[in-house]
């Protein structure tokens, strides 16, 4: 059954990418929803059986890599974070791919994309249920080079292709410290499986290595490390640039990928690697400050944006930011907890989005939206309880999760701790603030749209409403059915031993914070949502004024603080300059013009000077001769 | 079965039974050209088949468990001398022996159609090759390693210079000038083993010991050589060249096989014989591969011409090789011997791939490209593949080797291993970009529309090779068991060696100290 579970998509995967072409469109969406849907359907007692009745087990399946001490087996590995991760991640999968029916129907190459699709839940699966640090990093690539072949997806677009590069190319920046992440724990654990990991880890909490010159507490070093590789994956603060490109991917893709699942593997990596990171405060804090950073500084571009897929991912962004300072100030439990309803939430308003797009002809741009929610009440009813949940407001399923992490920030009492709390109300604020105008925008005030495309405005059809039912079901009741398990009185039965903790429990510090904390995030809220419905909806003159009075902040927020403007300058142009001039000045410059030609061409001319002392003049050659034996003779004189 | 295999000379049976093949092709009589042509691609075909699935029994017959050198063969040759046919495989060698075997039929059908002039002459050249491939991976005598060694240029040198492209006579000379100022060190250097050990038989030579002062010279020696056949920077400028030039199959051949040779003479020479110099000189070994994997990844990302960024892309990749042989870690070792085999597959394969459009538009600058996937799918599917394993992705063979080396490379030292993984970031730049070139985007040049999917026999190639790749990539253990036992002999005598004169010499400072000097 485990098996099953993660194999069933890679089957539907290979049928619909291989047989594609001969079996048909329709055939291929039914195999690969077939696929995910019983990975699905098995993942649910697996998750009773595991979680809830604390059947832990690792099924391994053979040996990978062998050599010498270091070991590796392909292995599934379930227990309650990962049997948790692969409800999530089947589920909203699999709602995903019903979806891309209706969604993907006028594309061409539909057995591609749903092969894509479920080629990408089987990695995800893969990477979550790793028992390994190399099998997951397996997951970890398959999942970014399916990420890579989805933004790309429809190729004959020049800024998918770059955005596709780009993601793949910025996720290997943090795969790079990744990889030296694993290399240092064989290092000092001389195994990568984590059971053996993490039953050593109490025994070197105090050793010293030398990494690069730096000589270190090496906990702290490897942390760091993995964390750097989480960055990039889960789009935080230095390496977020690729997220918002990313988009231009099909839309279900943005939902699944970009938004629900693999995004979300930089936080699960943090919270698998628990009981390591426990014993490295100082890194925990570096998380905290990059992910409370991020939280803040997403939200801040996501109020100015003005394709609304964008305000959404930068709105992603910013929430995973919320899970890895959750994960910083160790409420593991919270971080997954805001992962598992994020995915629920944050998927519904992606789809949602794209039910938009697909009504509006595939226009993105919101100035050029309003004035629609008659039209698709459906589409409108479901973003309003996607932005609800995100907003957290109760009893929507955000509400549970975002307040339980930024309580626990507080009550961490620790200055990064504070600092957290403070970033993460100011995104709060912000989030409240950039929902609302995404909804005004789009759905109210009057229609900005040419009349041909407002006159096509229409429903979607049920096979891609249905799934969003689906998945507003899982926005509204995920927070109130999980809170128990994952962040209540149930918590100590349900997680076990799968989320480590050293110390204070911040969950439950958390229920010991002041009054006018618990109530912030609720004041924010409404704050937020009622300064974009000023701005939005009563007086929509306001934002044009803003921006014209403060050019400065608008600029730098527009574009998104300069970051690409900035890599490009600093990385991408030099790595092309640098690779020309090594070519040209270098290989062909020195090292053939004093090696191989320099050579052939001084023989050459070499041989032609000692031609032309070949004269052929008696004279000459008898010339030559007596100095040869004057040489020859003074030589024998001095020598003796 | 056991009992007959055990009676055959197997070793010289795979070795020779190309030269077999030649003897054939000279048989040939016919008047019509056509004739010849198509009864020797298929005769070539058979033979190299052959020798493939001959060369199979070595692999079903390998001891595993024994660092010894199997199916050996030992006659004498120049007994006065010392010198001896002495033929043998141990789990270093005899992956690469199957390697070279493996490629071949796969080379022959890649010249099926390339090819069209002096085609019996081509095949009698590749088979030639593969004898000499074969036997140099074979070789237990330095003599004899040194015939096989250099003689491989010889085919090479006529496969470049006669079928190759327009400027093949400059990729030809520039090919041999390089390699040949290399084995004349390599020779003096077998010559001053031959005057100490008073033998030029390789197990020999590996347990006698060379005094300091001697292996540095030796090793130098030595390493003239094999830097120029890995190739190390900076003496890599004629692999461009000659990659460029030559024909597909070629290609595949240098760079599946002939790449290795350097690398494997490092295994099989420099580490064993010379410890103490092999140890000397690690940091001047990792400087060179750390520059080759950073600068010409880079130079990669600069080409215009798919062939020369593939073939910078090798340079880099066999950085990786050197690095990881000279860590002397269990891990980095065998990273480095599964990154050559997945490396001989991998570059093979995208050689093969940049000859498939090469045959159909006759260019390979890459700006001529561009769109292929809309009529070429199944090509631009295996493209990806290739590309993936060649960036190292995990489940194909690129990573296993990859992984190992920088894993075992870390334990020695973390810097160089930071420093080698750059080329994970660089090698997916540089290959993504060359794909998003060549075969994304919209398909507007009139004469790339006509271009037609892979045919069968190209699809027979590349099916054989995807499932190589994946094999190597999902179930290493197939290829690492084999190797595992030689890798830990060599390892292990190796750091007794150091251990061995680290202690002598501590000795000495002792007896000093003890006597007050």
């Amino acid at each position: 059954m485990e098996a099953a579970a993660i194999f069933l998509p890679l089957v539907g995967a290979f049928i619909a990418g291989f047989f594609g072409r001969q079996i048909g469109d329709r055939a291929s969406q039914v195999v690969t929803c077939l696929g995910v849907g019983s990975a699905a359907v098995l993942s649910i007692p697996l998750f009773f059986d595991v979680a809830v009745n604390g059947n832990e087990r690792v099924v391994t399946i053979m040996n990978w890599i062998n050599s010498g001490t270091f070991e590796t087996a392909w292995a599934l590995r379930f227990d309650t974070l990962s049997a948790v991760m692969v409800m999530t991640v089947t589920c909203v999968s699999s709602l995903i791919h019903v979806y891309s029916v209706g969604y993907m129907s006028h594309d061409d190459s539909k057995p591609r994309f749903m092969a894509y699709l479920s080629l990408f839940t089987f990695a995800m699966l893969m990477l979550v249920t790793a028992d390994n640090l190399v099998q997951l990093f397996f997951g970890w690539e398959g999942v970014g080079v399916v990420s890579y072949l989805l933004i790309g997806f429809w190729f004959k677009k020049p800024t998918a292709n770059a955005a596709a590069i780009k993601a793949f190319v910025v996720n290997r920046v943090g795969d790079f410290g990744f990889l030296l992440g694993i290399f240092g724990i064989y290092m000092l654990f001389d195994a990568v499986t984590f059971d053996t990991v993490f039953n050593a880890v109490p025994a070197h909490v105090d050793d010293t290595v030398t990494f690069f010159g730096i000589k270190g507490h090496a906990l702290t070093l490897i942390a760091l490390l993995l964390f750097v590789g989480a960055m990039g994956k889960s789009a935080q603060l230095l390496l977020h640039t690729w997220l918002p490109d990313a988009m231009e991917g099909p839309t279900p893709v943005s939902a699944l990928i970009h938004a629900a699942t693999m995004v979300t593997a930089g936080v699960f990596l943090v919270a698998r690697m628990s009981p390591l990171f426990e014993y490295a405060p100082a890194a925990l804090e570096v998380v905290t400050i990059v992910g409370a950073s991020t939280a803040f500084f997403a939200a801040t571009i996501g109020c100015v944006q003005n394709d609304i897929k964008r305000v959404i991912a930068y709105s992603t962004c910013s929430q995973l930011g919320y899970m890895f300072f959750a994960c910083g100030i160790g409420a593991y439990p919270a971080a997954i907890f805001h992962l598992m309803t994020h995915a629920w939430f944050k998927a519904l308003l992606f789809l949602g989005s794209g039910s938009v797009i697909h009504a509006m002809s595939n226009e993105q741009d919101m100035r050029k939206m309003g004035g629609i929610w008659k039209h698709v009440k459906v589409t409108y009813a479901m973003m309003w309880i996607g932005t609800l949940a995100l907003v957290a407001v109760p009893p929507f399923a955000g509400y549970y999760s975002k307040d339980m992490i930024l309580e626990a920030a507080f009550g961490a009492h620790t200055s990064v701790g504070q600092y957290a709390f403070i970033m993460g109300i100011g995104a709060a604020l912000l989030t409240a603030f950039y929902s609302g105008r995404l909804l005004f925008m789009t759905f109210h005030g009057e229609p900005r749209a040419d009349k041909e495309t407002m006159d096509h405005v229409h429903e979607s059809p049920l096979v891609m409403t249905l799934p969003l039912a689906g998945l507003a079901l899982g926005a509204i009741f995920s927070g109130m059915i999980g809170y128990d398990l994952f962040i209540g009185e149930g918590r100590f039965d349900f997680w076990r031993d799968a989320l480590a903790v050293v110390g204070e429990d911040p969950i439950e510090a958390a229920h010991h914070v002041p009054a006018w904390v618990v109530w912030s995030p609720m004041v924010v809220t409404v704050l937020g949502l009622g300064l974009s419905f000023h701005m939005y909806m009563r007086r929509p003159e306001i934002p044009g004024q803003l921006a014209a009075k403060f050019p400065g902040v608008y600029q730098f927020l527009l574009n998104k603080w300069y970051f690409d403007e900035l890599y490009d300058f600093f990385f991408v142009r030099p790595a092309f300059w640098i690779g020309n001039f090594f070519w040209k000045r270098g290989d062909q410059g020195t090292i053939d013009r004093f090696g191989p030609d320099g050579i052939s061409s001084s023989i050459i001319s070499g041989a032609r000077r000692l031609g032309s002392v070949q004269t052929g003049y008696l004279y000459h050659y008898a010339f030559a001769m007596i100095i040869g034996i004057a040489l020859f003779v003074s030589w024998i004189v001095v020598g003796s | 079965m056991n009992g007959f295999v055990e009676n055959l000379p197997l070793l010289s049976v795979i070795t020779f039974t190309p030269l077999l093949g030649v003897l054939l092709l000279l048989t040939i009589r016919a008047d019509d050209p056509e004739i010849v042509a198509r009864n020797s691609r298929w005769v070539t075909l058979w033979v190299t088949v052959g020798t493939f699935l001959a060369s199979l029994l070595i692999w079903t017959n390998f001891d595993s468990s024994t660092a010894d050198f199997q199916f050996v063969e030992l006659a004498a040759w120049f007994p006065e001398f010392g010198i001896s046919y002495h033929m043998g495989v141990d789990g270093i060698s005899m992956l690469f022996v199957i390697l070279s075997t493996f490629l071949m039929p796969l080379c022959v059908l890649a010249s099926w159609d390339a090819i069209k002039t002096r085609v019996r002459e081509y095949m009698i050249a590749f088979l030639i090759l593969e004898t000499m491939m074969v036997g140099m991976f074979c070789a237990l005598d330095m003599v004899l390693f040194y015939v096989f060694f250099e003689g491989v240029l010889i085919p090479m040198f006529l496969i470049i210079g006669v079928w190759g492209g327009a400027r093949r006579v400059y990729a030809a000379f520039k090919f041999f000038l390089y390699t040949l100022t290399g084995s004349v060190l390599l020779l003096i250097a077998i010559l001053a083993m031959y005057f100490v050990a008073g033998t030029t038989d390789i197990p020999t030579l590996m347990t006698t010991d060379f005094p300091f002062q001697m292996q540095f010279w030796l090793w130098l020696g030595l390493f003239a050589s094999f830097a120029v056949k890995v190739p190390m920077w900076p003496v890599h400028t004629w692999l461009p060249d000659a990659h460029v030039e030559a024909p597909t199959a070629g290609s595949v051949i240098l760079a599946g096989v002939l790449l290795k040779m350097g690398a494997y003479g490092f295994l099989r020479f420099s580490m064993p014989m010379l410890p103490l110099a092999s140890e000397y000189f690690t940091p001047l070994v990792y400087g060179l591969s750390i520059v080759a994997v950073i600068y010409t990844s880079l130079v990669a990302l600069a080409q215009e011409d798919m062939k020369k960024l593939i073939a910078y892309s090798s340079v880099a990749h066999m950085g990786f090789v050197t690095v990881g042989i000279f860590a002397a870690t269990q891990q980095a070792v065998q990273g480095a011997i599964y990154q050559m085999l997945s490396h001989g597959v991998v570059s093979g394969a995208l050689f093969l791939c940049v000859g498939v459009v090469y045959d159909r538009l006759h260019t390979r600058e890459i700006g001529r490209y561009g769109g292929l996937v809309n009529n070429m799918p199944k090509y631009a599917f295996v493209f990806m593949l290739m590309m993936m394993a060649s960036v190292g992705l995990p489940g194909t063979s690129g990573f296993v080797g990859e992984f190992l080396i920088l894993t075992g490379v870390f334990q020695v030292n973390t810097w160089v291993s930071l420093l080698t993984a750059t080329g994970v970031i660089l090698g997916a730049t540089y290959m993504l970009y060359l794909y998003r070139r060549v075969i994304y985007g919209e398909l507007v040049k009139e004469d790339l529309k006509g271009m037609l999917d892979l045919s069968r026999r190209e699809i027979a190639i590349f099916a054989t090779l995807c499932v190589v790749v994946m094999w190597m990539g999902v179930y290493p253990m197939s290829f690492l068991v084999v190797m595992e036992a030689s890798v830990t002999k060599l390892i292990t005598d190796y750091h007794a060696a150091l251990d061995a004169h680290a202690l002598a010499s501590g000795l000495v400072d002792g007896v000093r100290l003890a006597l007050g000097r």
